[in-house]
């Protein structure tokens, strides 16, 4: 009977018949140990295990980032004002009513019904880092609006101060509560950092506002912004990295691959050169701390955009959703035998 | 909001509605597929099409083997997957050859052992035809949402449009859920999407409107082989026991259930399987968690994070001084 099988890729199991040459001659190694191979990874026809996320760029990404530079932009905002620095006040309080109110526009424009995003206020689960989000945002992006009017027009002076300081109490939760938006799903890129996503996220969010405020503030008040910016991109750098190495090969592999490579490559570039430009030139040069404030924010963007793609990279591919499971799943089987053995023995 | 403080109780794997606070509700039911008497003729996936007005998934060709749906998501509650394998076992029996009976024969009554199964290994290696057998086999299999009792996109719905339902169930409300997507990647087996042109989120619901009126769901209905059966949850998994017993006696030494209530990291599924191979195999993971078991340490983490934020801030203004 033949086995032949005709495939897209031509004959396989084609039978050798009497052509065929056997042993060394056909190029076979003598076998030098007896060891088990590794279990050869399955799937079904590599097909993805999980559904990717539906969530578009550049909405959800651009969120990841607005939501940090205006939560970490509002403290740079009251304390600006608490310490009399005008300038840095007025720019950090404007950045973050507008990264606020455009991070909450964009998360409606992503819903698959924008016309039902009040439907988010229903209820309040503690489960759904969405639902705390949404809540969140209903507090803070009024709060951040009014604190930014107040400061322009220098109406409703004391209304304002209350609002500066709620958004600077809501702004580090913003910042952060995305870091367990995305880990809290089955993306395996997203899944494993979770322990340390929250921290790359506000690290992120520190580098982005004080980046902004660096650049759009005169010198001599930005000194806090820089200070913030310079430490939020070195933790952002370190963190990033330190992510990384959690994580399973398989699910790692994600990081460095496709858009993802890049958009990673592009932040550490771009926050490395706005870390060293800051604090060689930050200070003093007008250009210098422009350009190196500016450095911060895009390295910030690239961090976020990254992470939103790696994300989708391993949602689509099997391997990093299978392989750490089927580890796991191993390791619990001869656990659990392990355990059958010493109790046979006790 | 209970679902991830009170993990792996078994009163909550038996009876999820309860937990999920119905006083008065029937008893849990679910799906068992049992695969190894599917015969891959979609009938499952026709007839909840039908019965669900579930618009059509896409005419595509694969090439990849007789699926051309590919996976679960909003248009595709029910989906029959179709494995080629170049391994033993899946060979044809005529039934013609009196001496040797099937060795998995089904005798009509689930669950109970035919008596005179021979092994497999007593089996002759050639047809009557002098040609060996061929090392190749199908695999079909129904796969469907699992109604989990640890539901991820129950636990990060922040619309609360999908529920719990008294059968222990997990469905969507279309006139609530906005089309947020958040269930879509938090569900450990791909069942949940959104459908194009619609926004919402669509799936399987274990066809609540028919089983509250005492109906089986459209796919068991439909199942020519009982491959797909309905009932309550306690007694299909003794059903299944007593199955992947018999299949063991048969010398069918692959077969294993999956989800059947040990211990997984999704508290007990509604909707089981017995496979003939690895999960892997079939697309389903091997050991899936609900996402929010990790989510009270990821708050926890967030508090932190958002705290050093806070101190970080205050402290570049205090070294700066005034």
């Amino acid at each position: 009977m033949n086995q032949t099988e005709v495939t897209k890729e031509g004959l396989k199991h084609e039978r050798p018949e009497r052509e065929a040459t056997t042993g060394v001659v056909a190029g076979r190694k003598q076998r030098r140990d007896t060891m088990v191979p590794p279990a050869k990874f399955q799937s079904y026809y590599g097909k993805p295990v999980i559904n990717k996320p539906v969530w578009a760029s550049p909405d959800i990404p651009g969120y990841l980032f607005l939501g940090g530079l205006a939560g970490a932009s509002s403290l740079l905002g009251a304390g600006g004002q608490l310490t009399k620095r005008r300038g840095l006040a007025r720019v950090s309080k404007a950045a973050a009513a507008a990264a606020g109110g455009l991070s909450l526009v964009a998360l409606v424009h992503d819903l698959g019904r924008p016309a039902r995003f009040l439907n988010m206020l229903r209820v309040f689960k503690v489960t759904s880092p969405m639902s705390v989000g949404s809540w969140l945002l209903s507090a803070y992006v009024p709060a951040a609006g009014l604190a930014a009017l107040s400061e322009m027009t220098g109406a409703v002076p004391l209304l304002g101060t209350a609002a500066s300081c709620g958004a600077a109490v809501l702004g580090p939760a913003v910042a952060s509560y995305t870091a367990a938006l995305i880990s809290n799903t089955a993306v395996p890129a997203w899944h494993e950092g979770h322990k340390t996503m929250p921290f790359v996220f506000v690290a992120s969010g520190a580098s982005a506002a004080g980046g902004l405020a660096m650049a759009a503030a005169p010198l001599a008040e930005s000194g806090p912004a820089r200070r913030l910016g310079l430490a939020g991109g070195a933790v952002e750098l370190a963190l990033t990295k330190a992510m990384e190495h959690q994580m399973h090969p398989a699910v790692r592999k994600s990081y460095h691959e496709g858009k993802a490579k890049w958009l990673i490559r592009a932040a550490e570039a771009l926050t490395a050169a706005g870390i060293l430009g800051g604090f060689a030139a930050g200070r003093r040069s007008r250009l210098g701390a422009g350009i190196s404030g500016a450095c911060l924010v895009a390295g910030s963007a690239c961090t976020r955009f990254g992470i939103f793609w790696a994300g989708e990279a391993s949602a689509l591919d099997p391997q990093a959703t299978l392989t750490p499971q089927r580890e796991r799943f191993e390791e619990k089987i001869s656990f659990e035998k392990g355990a059958e053995v010493e109790e046979l023995r006790g | 909001m209970i679902g991830p403080l009170n993990l792996l109780s078994s009163e909550r794997a038996a009876e999820p509605a309860s937990a999920d606070g119905y006083a008065d509700h029937p008893r849990r039911m679910g799906f068992f597929t049992d695969t190894s008497v599917c015969i891959g003729c979609k009938a499952c996936e026709v007839a909840c099409k039908e019965w669900n007005h579930v618009p059509e998934d896409g005419l595509n060709f694969t090439a990849m083997s007789y699926d051309n749906t590919e996976g679960l998501g909003a248009d595709t509650w029910r989906h029959v997957k179709f494995i080629e394998q170049r391994k033993p076992l899946g060979r044809q029996e005529p039934g013609l050859l009196h001496e040797l009976a099937s060795p998995i024969s089904f005798n009509g009554q689930v669950g109970q052992v035919a008596p005179a199964a021979p092994k497999l290994a007593a089996l002759p290696q050639a047809s009557p035809d002098g040609s060996p057998f061929i090392d190749f086999r199908w695999l079909m299999a129904s796969d469907v949402c699992k109604h989990c009792t640890d539901a991820a996109c129950l636990d990060v719905c922040p619309t609360g449009a999908l529920f719990r339902t008294e059968f222990g169930t997990v469905v969507v409300q279309e006139d609530v859920c906005n089309g947020c997507g958040y269930c879509v990647p938090a569900c450990p087996f791909g069942v949940l999407d959104q459908r194009e042109g619609d926004g919402r989120i669509w799936k399987c619901t274990l066809c609540y409107d028919r089983i509250s009126y005492g109906e089986e769901p459209a796919c068991a209905k439909a199942c020519p082989t009982n491959s797909i059966q309905f009932g309550e949850l306690d007694e299909l998994r003794e059903r299944a026991r007593g199955r992947l017993a018999q299949l063991h006696e048969g010398g069918v030494r692959d077969a294993q259930l999956y989800l059947d209530g040990k211990e997984d990291g999704i508290g007990g599924a509604g909707a089981f399987f017995l496979l003939l191979d690895e999960p892997e195999v079939y697309g389903l993971p091997p050991d899936p968690v609900v996402t929010t078991r990790d989510l009270p340490r990821m708050w926890k983490l967030v508090g932190a994070a958002a705290g050093a934020l806070f101190a970080t801030a205050v402290s570049s203004f205090v070294r700066a001084g005034k």
